[in-house]
């Protein structure tokens, strides 16, 4: 495979529907309306000479590099922002162009170094193609005169030389080579709408500048890389590139960090990655990026990572280093061993959000075909686990209803217990760019969300509620519309069961359920939350984006249930704009549900019960299926305890981190006999293992992810697994052993028995992947590409069912021991348990999980901003620093959970949602008070796992 | 510390999916849980809960306990099948 190149228009594209047509060097161009004469002539293949202008950003018109001629017009217009006009004959090429341009050029140079050759962006520049094609020969100004690019002229200090930011650990700015074209001004504002850098000065001293003239690392610059890819020049350049050289081959790629699902191209040189940048035409992110996906995949390199099987009988013992062979054959005897012992159903797996799509459905197949049993579980489970019931049980399928672009048509966003911006960062950057065209936005959130004030957007309602009053607001919100007749009844009657809307219209109606009566409990002023409900659903096209704030819960499923009828009640359903979208975490996320993890569920979330699904998949793999459904991951821990469980292989997932209770789950893993983890890293739940299998990065395998608006794109291999195995061939190792005689060769056999037997995967394929980029599932034979947005003409189930959404209170309540509310969430430069993100220079940004507490539960505790503090909740209680702020309101505490050794999920508790046992991380009831650093049993633990991660022989050898 | 008996654990997960059945309107409520708990419950916590409630069913509210009856007459139906 070439580099790919990606064709620069030098302009956006234009939405318009009406067509232009003009000539231009003599060749006609038919194109939309408000297209630039740029991109025009560009569609026919004439690359004007540019240098300020790219197709990501709008043009501005500073170079005067791409002037051009048009035939009964005055002047040399610049064509970026010259639109094309009906007739008019364009010339891109004439004697007095060239002159202008090489005129502009030679000024360009003439305040340049002249190190090309030795320059990291040699053979990727655009100042330099365009010397080249505008035949620049020479330079009549010379360097004598003032100039940016000599730290020192005739020996003297220039104070117009600047020296180069390397404070950013991903890239460099060299002002000497900067040519001040705005692009990454623009590309920050405009793509990812920080504005982090402006141009200071005038004329001849104007400068890029990051925030207040700081350092970058020192600005608000997130490090998404959007101004890197846009300069031209190689002023912003990655460390990577200024190190290693040029690419000379790329391969298209999925990010393998969240749910968003950006596409790279990996540019490669041999086996290294020299840069991962984000390709124009991946359909979930139009050419954006984030921190993680372009800058930290260096893990896949970091000492830490273990390449080679390890075993042990006992968790006491060093780990031994043995062969494939020997540890696939350990794994296998004792996973038979143990159901001989304990019976069939005392082993189980759990599959990874992280790993692909077809290594979750080996990992359940190993389970129901190979065990025997449907003790299978994903870590989806504790975290949209209720969005798979809810939505399933309103629409009639666990489908989120919109493609990401759909955002582009909101009028009125609603975000719910998710920040995107921290973590769906490029679909974050996409809904501020909506926000800023007007669009308005309700957040609602226990906790001031960067969305509620960010540069140029500022939320038209916050409301603040209290962790736990979700279904009440929820509910409130829809006594608004129904009792102030904002209802879309017509759409309701069509669309829905109406004795259903009616029952459902009575409940939320009753004087109990009203903002007022709520208010108390919710946290949420009366008056505001009614503004809000009448602007959702009276301010044109509406749309839901919620996250784990909604669905870690006690009532997590009846919130999102709460959600839909929101949706349903006010027609906000069935085409662009609108929809009920939940952000799913972790990169596949999606995909691990859809495969088949969850023990009740067959692929494509087909019932085990069901006779007619049981059957397809008997047929492909020879088996009988047990039609009863498997162990949960909380389940399988209690059986654990009591003594029922006791063998698990856990792939990519490291539950002990994740998941809550750690005491808890500790204790189940303790218990069991078998613990097989997969992985990259030996993580906390390894800890406990017997075996250790050593996995793959998402960049040595082939597979699939599915993001959160269900698109299932490709993940290429672009080098060989240093591990020696893909993650889906070490579970085909294990089956084989157990004897199930498995045959694959390429991830692609296992899409196409997936598509086999998948109904709503019947038309997915890697060839059609690779042709089309990517598909939204359903993709069958009535939509073989696939479906953006759901419920067009009704809904899977037929009617969307309305549901009576009660007010439970969780268990978990303040008292006098326990008087603050702990809530959990991400931050934009780590990921999940941080076991990749940790090892990447994105810990500059978050070296530590710290608690948030406002100013004034701070003060009452005497604690001062940095202070230990320990965090007690009935569960167990954890040390870290505090951070006084009010972004959190009185009563409420707030931290990440990205960090081993804070051991957050000691506090949180085993509450868990009623329809799914996702578990309630969002509340917990917890006592702050000063302490002098980490506690005991965080001591403890350390002791434990630095013990537990002896290799034998491996210590002598370090030292 | 908190108390993980397992049949704690299922009490307190059966009372909130009653809760939640409990509260809907125009439909059978009991059906609701039963149907709940045999499509999401794995066969051990089926029989581990019929039992406590063979056993009195201490701590399940009225309407959980009338739909573990019923679940148990329907396992038990297709047990003898
Ligand atoms: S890396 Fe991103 S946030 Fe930082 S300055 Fe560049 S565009 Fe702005
Ligand atoms: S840093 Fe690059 S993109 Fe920004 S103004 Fe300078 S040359 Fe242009
Ligand atoms: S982490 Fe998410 S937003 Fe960032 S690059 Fe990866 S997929 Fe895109
Ligand atoms: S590219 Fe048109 S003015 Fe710079």
């Amino acid at each position: 495979m070439s580099l790919i190149k990606e064709i620069d228009f030098g302009t956006p594209e234009s939405k318009s529907s009406k067509l232009v047509t003009l000539t231009i060097d003599g060749q006609t161009v038919t194109v939309p309306e408000g297209t630039s004469i740029m991109r025009a002539a560009m569609e026919v293949g004439t690359e004007i000479p540019k240098l300020c202008a790219t197709d990501s950003i709008k043009a501005f018109g500073s170079c005067r590099l791409c002037v051009i001629e048009v035939d009964g017009r005055n002047g040399t217009p610049a064509s970026c922002t010259t639109p094309v006009a009906p007739g008019i004959a364009v010339h891109t090429q004439t004697p007095r162009l060239k002159a202008i341009r090489r005129g502009v050029m030679e000024l360009y140079i003439s305040d340049h170094p002249l190190d090309c050759l030795t320059c990291a962006a040699n053979g990727d520049c655009e100042l330099q193609d365009m010397a080249g094609a505008v035949g620049l020969r020479d330079v009549r100004y010379g360097y004598d005169g003032v100039n940016h690019v000599f730290a020192r002229n005739n020996g003297s200090a220039n104070f117009n030389w600047m020296p180069k930011d390397e404070s950013n650990p991903y890239f460099t700015y060299d002002p000497s080579k900067c040519i001040v074209c705005n692009r990454c001004v623009r590309a920050c504002e405009e793509v990812q709408g920080t504005f982090a850098l402006t141009i200071s000065g005038r004329g001849f001293g104007s400068r890029v500048a990051a925030g207040m003239d700081e350092a970058f690392m020192e600005s608000e610059c997130v490090s998404c890389g959007a101004c890197v890819q846009a300069c031209p020049t190689a002023t912003l350049t990655e460390k990577s590139v200024i190190e290693i050289g040029q690419p000379e081959h790329s391969e298209i790629t999925t990010c393998a960090y969240c749910g968003v699902g950006c596409t790279f191209k990996a540019e490669m040189r041999g086996e290294e990655v020299v840069r991962m940048v984000p390709w124009k035409d991946g359909k979930a992110n139009h050419g954006h990026s984030c921190i993680k996906g372009r800058f930290a995949y260096g893990y896949a390199l970091h000492r830490e990572r273990i390449l080679n099987p390890m075993i042990r009988d006992s968790i006491l013992e060093p780990w031994r280093v043995v062969s494939w062979e020997e540890a696939i054959g350990f794994t296998a005897r004792r996973f038979k061993e143990i159901q001989d012992k304990y019976g069939k159903k005392s082993v189980g797996v759990i599959t990874s959000s992280r790993c692909t799509n077809e290594e979750s459905y080996l990992v359940q197949k190993l389970a129901r075909a190979g065990f025997g049993n449907n003790n299978t579980d994903t870590c989806a489970r504790v975290c949209h686990s209720p969005t798979g019931y809810g939505l399933n049980q309103a629409f009639g399928t666990s489908a989120g209803t919109q493609d990401f672009d759909s955002v582009d048509d909101s009028d009125v966003i609603v975000v719910i217990g998710a920040n995107p911006t921290d973590a769906h960062p490029v679909f974050g950057s996409r809904m501020k760019k909506r926000l800023r065209e007007g669009a308005k936005l309700i957040v609602i959130d226990p906790r001031r969300i960067d969305l509620v004030r960010s540069p140029h957007i500022k939320a038209d309602y916050h409301l603040a509620l209290k962790p736990g009053a979700n279904v009440a607001v929820v509910t409130a919100m829809a006594h608004v519309i129904v009792t102030e007749g904002l209802a879309n009844e017509a759409y309701v009657r069509e669309r829905c069961d109406w004795d259903e809307y009616q029952d459902w219209a009575s409940f939320v109606a009753e004087e109990r359920n009203s903002p007022e009566a709520t208010e108390k409990l919710t946290g949420v002023p009366a008056a505001e939350l009614r503004a809000a409900a009448r602007l959702y659903a009276t301010g044109g096209n509406a749309a839901i984006y919620y996250g784990l704030g909604v669905t870690e819960h006690s009532q997590g499923s009846t919130t999102v249930m709460g959600i839909a009828n929101l949706a349903m009640a006010t027609g906000n359903l069935g085409r662009r704009g609108v929809g009920v979208n939940p952000l799913r975490g972790q990169n596949n996320v999606q995909g691990s549900c859809d495969m088949g993890s969850f023990p009740h569920e067959l692929p494509g979330y087909q019932h085990i019960s069901g006779e007619k699904a049981r059957a397809a998949f008997e047929a492909e793999w020879g088996v009988t299926l047990d039609p009863e459904p498997g162990l949960r991951i909380n389940n399988m821990f209690d059986a654990a305890v009591d003594g029922t469980f006791k063998g698990l292989y856990v792939q990519g997932e490291d539950i002990l981190q994740s998941d809550p209770d750690t005491k808890h789950v500790s204790a189940g893993l303790a218990a069991m006999e078998l613990i097989v983890v997969q992985d990259l890293f030996l993580v906390e739940t390894a800890n406990y293992a017997h075996v250790f299998l050593p996995g793959a990065s998402f960049l040595e395998k082939d597979g699939t992810f599915t993001n959160a608006e269900r698109r299932v794109q490709l993940v290429r291999k672009v080098m060989s697994p240093k591990n020696g195995y893909g993650d889906w061939e070490i579970t085909q190792l294990i089956a084989n052993a157990m004897g199930l005689n498995w045959t694959y060769t390429h991830p692609s056999q296992i899409m196409d028995e997936i598509a086999r037997t998948t109904p709503s995967f019947r038309g997915v394929s890697f060839d059609k992947l690779a042709e089309e980029g990517s598909v939204q599932w359903p993709c069958n034979d009535e939509n073989p590409h696939g479906v953006p947005i759901m419920h067009i003409n009704g809904f899977s189930r037929g009617k969307g069912k309305f549901v009576i959404t009660e007010y439970v209170p969780t268990d978990e309540k303040t008292g006098p021991r326990f008087p603050l509310l702990l809530t959990t969430g991400r931050i934009l430069s780590q990921y999940n348990v941080g076991a990749q993100t940790r090892r990447t220079e994105n810990s500059n940004w978050h070296p530590e999980d710290v608690l948030e507490i406002h100013p004034h539960d701070a003060e009452n505790r005497g604690v001062k901003d940095g202070d230990w503090v320990r965090v007690q909740s009935r569960a167990g209680d954890a040390s870290l620093r505090a951070r006084i702020t009010d972004r959190v309101a009185p009563g409420v505490v707030y931290t990440t959970f990205h960090h081993p050794v804070t051991q957050a999920n000691v506090i949180t508790t085993d509450n868990s949602d009623w329809a799914t046992n996702c578990p309630e991380y969002k509340v917990t009831a917890v006592q702050v008070s000063p302490s002098n650093g980490p506690t005991e049993w965080q001591q403890k633990y350390q002791e434990l796992s630095e013990a537990s991660r002896r290799i034998a022989g491996a210590i002598d050898a370090a030292e | 510390m908190s108390s993980h008996s397992s049949v704690d654990t299922l009490v307190k997960m059966a009372n909130q999916i009653g809760d939640f059945f409990g509260s809907q309107k125009s439909v059978d409520r009991t059906a609701g849980i039963v149907d709940h708990i045999q499509k999401f419950w794995d066969p051990r916590m089926r029989a581990n809960i019929i039992d406590h409630v063979a056993h009195g069913g201490a701590g399940l509210n009225p309407l959980v306990l009338e739909a573990i009856h019923r679940l148990a007459e329907t396992t038990g139906a297709k047990a003898s099948k």
